[in-house]
């Protein structure tokens, strides 16, 4: 019988814990196939993040290291310095790039880093139960903001392609959603032209995925990629922020 | 031969020659020298050097780059390395070798800039969250503090775990004469199979973590750290005894402090007054079972514990001497250095009484 599809050897054979409708799983497939398809395997650091995502280090076929909540691009950095060679990525989801990890993610690509990050952006904390994130929409409710976020209270969700796409650093800032066929595919391709600019020594890429988490939202998995498709593209609208091959 | 150095320079170039290839760091007083020295240093090497944004970056640099088989280190003074703390934390939690430099400087809170020793429980009590331990050191010299740091990577390297060197302001500002140890050759370090040097691929994967969500497991890795700490006891223990045999009283004291004491045990001898001096080299593993010995000796009527700081050490002191005999303190804080005299008139003081 014809093979017609084989999952990449860049994941583990390990079962994803993630929860029906989740994004986490696809988004781990499209970093390992383009890892796999650039001719990368055994020469490959990842960093899993705290959060969600943190037993990336079980589902990576790659050398893993797990690094403390919002801290992944300084492991990146250290990791990079120290092995030029390897292509090293950081993984991570918005609790920890955007709020606690806001000062690392910056100056990295400040640095123009020569390293990849995955930005996970579902606008929720995940794993610890659904409370505000720094990308929660205005009026979206969570378990710290039950009657939706109020910009008076809690102020504004953080755009962070468009904050980083201001810096000198970066070789290529793009932001796509995994909420239909076409938009995963652009979002595979996007997630390959970083680990290219990387190859090339082009400096820092980020590519930001529009996750969904209907566990969190107290959505169905087919509501909640509407309201990736609907709602959060309104305020995360989708696109290439930096492209130095462009400029 | 002798050369003359600043005491942070002389550590910086120490670790060059220990091994040393990346340094990650933030600026602090005083403890400056050490990144500037490193700066234009480690590239002459090979190495490499960052200016992180933060001390929290600079120590998760360390981690990364430890984590992928590097001779790393970062060096800090007080209030920066409370900010290190939670990658200590993580660090020793992934059993990850690195040196971490603190000269130490007054607080709480912003403090001052100039010597003290009031960082002693945050170094060797923990600091970060959860059960571990560094191995510490604490040179009362430039040429000790080089003599240490030349080989505390071989040694973070042998326990898989951080060792700091702690210094007391003073250690990295003073210039004093030093015989710097030759340039080891990092080809004959020791091969770390279990980092991830990118060539990690199925049953080969290595995984750098301090995530155990099993409560058995965590359990079990929480003994392991503390077998090898057991060890460090065994086998790392140092310490300078001085004229304790025979003395009455027994100052303890390290660091700075310790070779203020010294001078202050000879002007206190030539006055009849038979004074001995232990001095810890490593605060962990403390020298415990040396204190405890002396304090067995029938001369020996008390012990004077003698810090920079409000009194931390003389807990350690306490629990080693174990209600044998009594243990006074006697401190200056915010920066005041005691001089020899001020320990002598505290001890005649006492004596008179």
């Amino acid at each position: 019988m014809a093979v017609v599809f084989k999952k990449t050897n860049m994941l583990t054979d390990t079962p994803f814990h993630y929860c029906p409708g989740c994004t986490h799983g696809i988004a781990h497939r499209l970093v390992a196939e383009c890892l796999e398809e650039l001719g990368v395997e055994g020469n490959v650091i990842g960093i899993a993040p705290v959060g969600c995502a943190v037993f990336a280090y079980n589902y990576f076929n790659c050398d893993m290291q797990q690094a403390a909540h919002g801290r992944a691009p300084s492991l990146a950095t250290g990791i990079k310095r120290t092995n030029p060679d390897k292509v090293v990525f950081a993984y991570q989801g918005d609790g920890d790039l955007a709020s606690i990890g806001t000062a690392e993610i910056i100056h990295a690509a400040a640095r123009g880093e020569n390293v990849t990050v995955i930005f996970i952006n579902n606008a929720i904390y995940g794993m610890t139960g659904g409370q505000m994130a720094p990308t929660t929409l205005v009026g979206q409710k969570s378990t710290t903001s039950q009657s939706g976020r109020q910009v008076a209270i809690n102020g504004n969700p953080i755009r962070v392609c468009e904050m980083l796409a201001t810096l000198d650093g970066p070789s290529y800032i793009a932001r796509c959603s995994l909420s239909d066929t076409a938009n995963v595919n652009k979002a595979k391709r996007a997630i390959k032209k970083a680990f290219e600019n990387q190859l090339a020594g082009k400096g820092f890429s980020m590519v930001e995925l529009l996750s969904s988490c209907p566990t969190n939202w107290g959505m169905t998995p087919t509501q909640a990629v509407d309201f990736v498709k609907e709602e959060m593209t309104k305020v995360f609208p989708l696109g290439v922020f930096k492209d130095i091959d462009k400029e | 031969m002798k050369i003359l150095m600043k005491g942070n320079e002389a550590v910086a170039e120490a670790a060059v020659r220990g091994g040393c290839r990346a340094f990650f760091g933030y600026p602090i007083t005083p403890q400056n020298e050490i990144p500037e020295y490193l700066s234009r240093r480690l590239p002459e090497v090979g190495g490499c050097f960052i200016q992180a944004e933060s001390e929290v970056s600079a120590i998760n640099m360390v981690y990364g780059a430890a984590g992928a088989g590097a001779r790393a280190m970062t060096s800090s003074s007080s209030p920066g390395i409370s900010l290190k703390q939670e990658g200590i934390s993580y660090i020793c939690g992934a059993e990850l070798p690195c040196v971490i430099v603190n000269m130490v400087r007054g607080g709480p809170g912003l403090g001052g800039i100039q010597p003290a020793q009031s960082d002693y429980f945050q170094t060797v009590k923990g600091g970060g969250h959860g059960d571990y331990h560094m191995l510490v050191y604490a040179p009362s010299s430039v040429q000790e503090a080089v003599n240490i740091m030349y080989d505390a990577f071989d040694k973070a390297d042998e326990y898989r775990m951080p060792v700091m060197m702690l210094g007391d302001g003073m250690i990295g500002q003073i210039m004093e004469a030093v015989e710097l140890p030759p340039m080891k050759d990092p080809s004959t370090f020791p091969k770390k199979e279990w980092a991830t040097d990118g060539t990690g691929i199925g049953k080969n994967r290595r995984i750098i973590n301090s995530l155990y969500i099993e409560p058995d497991v965590l359990e079990e890795v929480n003994h392991r750290l503390f077998k090898r700490y057991d060890m460090l006891k065994e086998k790392e223990v140092m310490c300078e005894k001085y004229l304790c045999d025979d003395a009455e009283i027994v100052i303890v004291a390290y660091g700075t402090v310790a070779r203020i004491s010294k001078s202050a045990v000879n002007d206190l001898r030539a006055k009849g007054i038979k004074v001995g001096l232990i001095r810890p080299i490593t605060l962990y593993p403390y020298p415990e079972k040396i204190i405890n010995d002396v304090a067995k000796q029938d001369c020996v009527r008390k012990f004077v514990t003698i810090e920079l700081s409000m009194g931390q050490m003389i807990e350690d002191v306490r629990l080693a001497v174990n209600g044998l005999k009594p243990v006074e303190f006697y401190g200056r804080t915010g920066g005041n250095v005691m001089t020899p005299d001020d320990i002598v008139n505290y001890v005649l003081a006492k004596e008179e009484k």
